[in-house]
């Protein structure tokens, strides 16, 4: 092969691979990213059937309903509205009412949301980002005590770090 | 007492370390022996100053010294000594304090081991060495100071986060940082070669040992993150591209990537332009990660804590770092001569191959990490990419990759065969073909991905092996002579065969894992009995028990086969009572090279019966017996003599080069 028949088949690989790769990423990211909804969101403008969603709030108190033995329904609010949620599965240690809670899955026909996923993460006083980030940008923030106006006694001591 | 000493070392360390900056680098600019000769008097200084200051912070924590404010936060006199010692490094700013001390231990490495170094390039690498020493201690001294005392002395402490408190958390860190840090080496040889705007083959002789050493370190630093968030939180799961996993994957990795171009360079003196690029990239991504982990932009159990002034600290040290060095090689690449013709199928071209796809691979785990922050700034919009993201694009990147590597070592340098390497390779196509045929024969065929993936996984386990085989010449010289000249091969294609035997290992567990694994997620009373992984797992009952810091539920379960019981196993809830947080203890019981794996769930409202999750994992352990035959591999690259330079002692042939080197 001639030195310039060579440099352009390295070339015209690399471009190959790197163009394979943009393809595979902007694939991906239209098609298995989740977008973060809070339940006023969801009951404001329905989403499509099917796609996956975050939906995050609070766990509305003395929603939890542990009824089928494995499959537990519990509420979502963001104090304004709230979506209805069923999951199978066991529940993350910190996954309690009142609590800051991320559930991903998508939204049924029912407008009950399934959820594959249960995030209450590591940390006491964790409560998700993107819950909070909303509740500020809504004004359902109490900044006095850093933690959503409307929440129970107990989730206001346990203080949430903004 | 002890505390303020601590605090007034790394004040001194500081100090210590803008010499550092310096001095080498005008010695080196003016030609100045003695104005060099302080690089390596200032690098060992700083260390052993930042080795006391962490010793001072670990005293505090071990006689539970409360009125230290990072103690209290992070201690409680009721935890066990082990834990005690390793919280030091579990919260923020105790975990900074361990990243400049091993930064500064690499640095007084260099200033110890590199005595064969032309004085320039050691002047210059300690210098840049420095610099992002004093970067880092500035930024602990003003924005995360392990040493702030309160008033008044609170009588207990508030206790580690207890999902650290644990074995794993005394290991992976620290190995994590090692690699981490490590590559500051190859990045500081790098601005130093620019610096000088001199490079050569020796160069990459000496920056391959400190990258190998900083990748070792790293992959067992991930595979051990990787093992503990599996067995910790109880999901059963061994990654989860969660950012702060991907933090430490893309420098693996894009190191992974060096490794492999610094051969090419250190053989053949070709890609020296992208070898220098890689350095910089594969540090970059090192202090990306940290910005990442430490800023708080991302919540995770990684981010001890937020605030917003460490976060743009941070991000001013990343722009700096990374923008500086790239200008710098956007103005003097050029003056780097490149060398070493070769045609595209030859080692060369492998290694390129390579460097390309692991580059690439790592750059959609960076848009993927990145992405959301970036749209989030941009419109607003709040998504989260997951695994079936990188499982999209990461998958399908690494599939030539994988097949591509048993070839790799096959092909001659310059021009290679491939068809001559395939002849090699004809065992290694047979047993791939064999393990898919047993897998769809085990199948009854349904499993087409999963032969497909086993076959990858055996033509990598066995291929990797074809080198050693045709380099000892069993087929034409038989057993005997065969192994007499396998004695005689350099340690370095042992340890090329046991890496990428381990890539083969690993590739296996994941596979199996993914396509087998059965999961069985149910409420059960005491008594009753389910089926997993050829047991019957039968729940007798829930107790409790106190540990030192702690209380445990615990389920009993007894594993059954045919009726006999042949093992028990427990599953337990923890709660921290310090701070009043619960923790899942799975239970984990491992027969051969698979898994089964309980964890427990609510036992609440269900009248006595819990919820239950049991797995079995087939070849689960693979995923990271894979890693340390990785690991393994590149200790015995690194025990080679050709990679020794620079290493005291034993030094008549390096000696030479060095000396070679230094008046070329």
């Amino acid at each position: 092969m001639t030195r310039k028949g060579k440099r352009l088949s390295f070339i015209g690989g690399i471009l190959a691979v790197i163009g394979l790769a943009a393809g595979l990423v902007l694939t991906a990211l239209s098609d298995s990213v989740a977008y973060f909804n809070s339940p006023t969101d969801i009951v404001s403008k329905t989403p499509s059937p099917g796609q996956r969603i975050r939906l995050g709030g609070m766990v509305e108190d003395g929603s939890v309903i542990r009824g089928g033995r494995e499959t537990i329904t519990f509420r979502v609010t963001d104090t304004v509205e709230s979506v209805p949620v069923t999951y199978t599965g066991i529940l993350p240690d910190l996954f309690r009412e009142g609590q800051g809670v991320v559930a991903e899955g998508t939204l049924g026909p029912d407008h009950v949301f399934l959820a594959d996923t249960v995030l209450a993460k590591h940390d006491e006083n964790y409560m998700p980002k993107e819950v909070v980030d909303d509740l500020k940008a809504r004004g359902l923030w109490d900044h006095d005590k850093s933690a959503p106006k409307a929440a129970t006694p107990e989730a206001a001591m346990t203080g949430v770090g903004s | 007492m002890i505390v303020e000493l601590g605090h007034y070392a790394l004040i001194l360390a500081l100090s210590v370390s803008l010499v550092q900056s310096v001095a080498p680098l005008i010695g080196a600019r003016i030609g100045d022996k003695r104005l060099m000769d302080i690089g390596p008097v200032t690098a060992s200084a700083g260390f052993l100053l930042l080795a006391f200051s962490f010793s001072a912070l670990t005293a505090a924590y071990v006689t539970s010294d409360f009125s230290v404010l990072n103690v209290f936060e992070n201690s409680h006199s009721l935890k066990p000594m082990i834990f005690k010692i390793s919280g030091v490094w579990g919260n923020h700013e105790g975990s900074m304090l361990l990243w400049v001390l091993i930064l500064a231990f690499f640095g007084a490495l260099v200033a110890t081991f590199g005595r064969d170094l032309p004085p320039s390039l050691k002047a210059n690498v300690l210098a840049v060495q420095a610099w992002v020493l004093t970067a880092f201690l500035a930024f602990i001294l003003l924005t995360s100071n392990p040493f702030t005392r309160i008033f008044p002395v609170p009588f207990e402490g508030q206790d580690l986060n207890p999902i650290l408190q644990d074995i794993g958390l005394a290991i992976h860190p620290p190995l994590l940082y090692l690699g981490y840090v490590g590559f500051s080496i190859a990045f500081s040889f790098a601005v130093a070669a620019l610096i000088d705007g001199r490079i050569d083959a020796a160069w990459a002789r000496w920056v391959r040992p400190w990258t190998l050493a900083a990748w070792i370190c790293l992959t067992l630093g991930i595979a051990m993150g990787s093992y503990w968030a599996y067995y910790e939180l109880g999901w059963g799961g061994w990654w989860f591209w969660d950012p702060v996993e991907n933090a430490s994957f893309m420098p693996w990795l894009s190191g992974t990537a060096l490794l492999h171009s610094a051969l090419v360079m250190e053989k053949r003196s070709a890609l020296k332009v992208w070898t220098i690029l890689l350095a910089i990239l594969t540090f970059s991504l090192s202090l990306l990660g940290t910005f990442l982990v430490r800023s708080g932009v991302l919540t995770s159990v990684h981010a001890f804590a937020t605030d917003p002034t460490r976060g743009v600290f941070i991000l001013a040290i990343l722009c700096i770092f990374i923008g500086g060095s790239l200008a710098l090689f956007a103005f003097r690449a050029s003056a780097l001569e490149s060398g070493g013709l070769f045609q595209p199928v030859s080692r060369e071209g492998a290694l390129v191959l390579n460097n390309l796809f692991l580059t690439t691979a790592a750059a959609t785990v960076l848009v993927g990490t990145l992405y959301p922050l970036v749209l989030e700034m941009a419109t607003g919009a709040k998504i989260s990419v997951g695994a079936p993201f990188f499982n999209l694009t990461f998958g399908p990147l690494m599939l030539p990759l994988l097949f591509a590597v048993p070839f790799g070592p096959l092909l001659a340098w310059k021009r290679g065969d491939l068809a001559g390497a395939t002849q090699r390779l004809y065992w290694a196509i047979g047993a791939a073909l064999g393990g898919a045929i047993i897998v769809l024969a085990l199948t009854r065929g349904t499993e087409i991905l999963a032969a497909f993936g086993v076959a990858l996984a055996v033509w990598l386990m066995v291929g990797s092996f074809a080198d050693l085989g045709q380099r000892a010449g069993f087929r034409k010289a038989g057993l005997a002579t065969g192994f007499k000249r396998l004695k005689g091969l350099p340690r370095s294609a042992f340890g090329t065969t046991l890496a990428h035997f381990g890539l083969g290992v690993t590739v296996l567990g994941i596979v199996c894992v993914s396509a087998f694994q059965t999961e069985v997620v149910t409420a059960m009373s005491p008594g009753e009995t389910r089926e997993s992984g050829g047991y019957s797992v039968r729940f007798d009952c829930m107790s409790e028990r106190q540990g030192p810091n702690y209380t445990e539920e615990v389920g009993n379960f007894t594993l059954l086969r045919d009726g006999t019981s042949v093992d028990t196993m427990e599953s337990a809830r923890r709660l921290y009572t310090a701070r009043q947080m619960p923790t899942t203890e799975a239970g984990i019981r491992t027969e051969w090279f698979s898994q089964l794996y309980i964890s427990l769930g609510d036992s609440e409202a269900n009248g006595g019966a819990t919820v239950v999750r049991i797995w079995y994992k087939p070849l689960v352990t693979f995923i990271w017996i894979g890693a340390i035959f990785m690991a393994l591999g590149g200790c015995v690259s690194l025990a080679d003599r050709r990679l020794r330079v620079g290493a005291p002692g034993r030094r008549r042939a390096p000696t030479a080069v060095g000396a070679k080197a230094a008046g070329a």
